[in-house]
């Protein structure tokens, strides 16, 4: 059997109030709403990150997911900050936060601090600022989530060398309704992992590979 | 004094989401930005909006911010002057 270029080598979920990470369960937090049940999990995790606390709720789950799926990675081993990339997606782009910064407005002062969260691909610059990424970065929004499209966007990003890896995944967040699904792609080499194509983005996302 | 500097302590930690932070780590003169508490300029904003809600001040030139700003101390002062 011909071995895969790329390989997903990590994938993190978090949704109805449980994260998991390659699979395997790891915080369960349940009946509380996405604020609550973020501060616990950021505490189960010992973040030790105050600007989190800063942060609206779409870049808390992304930076949540982010720090479960690159714990231990040692992504800085084998990669230069340019040479990872980050290219996510979801549906209702910043929306929770444009509407909790409209209703300030309408009241007549809004929050700074709001305001700059109304653009969802700031959940990708936290996640930069966090773990020191400076490569290309992208941000789509559909109807659902595209396993054909991220994997033949990502593919080339990797095949013309612009990155080496790539967190990729579907960071979706509307009220208490959330659903946070990231994966690592790297060149396949030593690491374990599932090869990297529609098929196995959609069996993850989907939930049929353990 | 003292009450306003507790209460601008408190402000301070609900307004900018410092969770980890108790008003009373709050030094009177602890420098707000880089080396003490460590704020950053989007927090900046966020004081000038509550000098407006709390106490109905405008900051009327964007040059005095990093004076009134300096501290706990300095903020109370500027309140004090300008409150009406």
């Amino acid at each position: 059997m011909t071995k895969p270029e790329f390989t997903v080598t990590q994938y993190c979920r978090i949704r109805e109030n449980t994260i998991s990470k390659n699979g395997n369960a790891l915080f369960n937090n349940p009946n509380e709403p996405f604020s609550r049940f973020a501060d616990n999990a950021y505490r189960f995790l010992n973040m030790a990150y105050p600007k989190f606390h800063k942060m609206d709720n779409l870049s808390k789950l992304g930076l949540l997911a982010s720090d479960i799926m690159l714990n231990n990675n040692n992504l800085w081993n084998k990669y230069t900050p340019f040479e990872v990339g980050v290219v996510l997606s979801n549906q209702n782009s910043s929306l929770d936060t444009d509407i909790k910064y409209y209703e300030q407005v309408k009241k007549g002062v809004a929050s700074p601090a709001i305001f700059v969260y109304s653009l969802p691909n700031i959940v990708i610059g936290e996640i930069c600022i966090r773990n020191g990424i400076k490569g290309e970065n992208s941000f789509f929004i559909s109807d659902h989530f595209n396993a054909s499209q991220q994997v033949q966007y990502v593919n080339n990003l990797l095949k013309s060398n612009v990155v080496k890896a790539c967190i990729c995944g579907w960071i979706e967040l509307m009220g208490n309704t959330y659903d946070a699904f990231l994966y690592l792609v790297e060149k396949s080499g030593d690491t374990k992992g599932s090869p990297f194509n529609i098929q196995t983005i959609e069996d993850l996302f989907n939930n049929k590979i353990e | 004094m003292t009450e306003l500097k507790e209460n601008l302590k408190k402000q301070i930690v609900e307004q900018l989401n410092l969770k980890d932070l108790n008003p009373a780590d709050i030094g009177d003169d602890m420098p707000l930005f880089v080396e003490g508490l460590g704020l950053d300029s989007i927090d900046a904003l966020e004081l000038i909006v509550l000098l407006q809600q709390h106490y109905g001040i405008k900051l009327a030139k964007a040059e005095d911010g990093p004076i009134v700003f300096k501290s706990v101390n300095t903020m109370a002062e500027y309140i004090m002057a300008n409150k009406k």
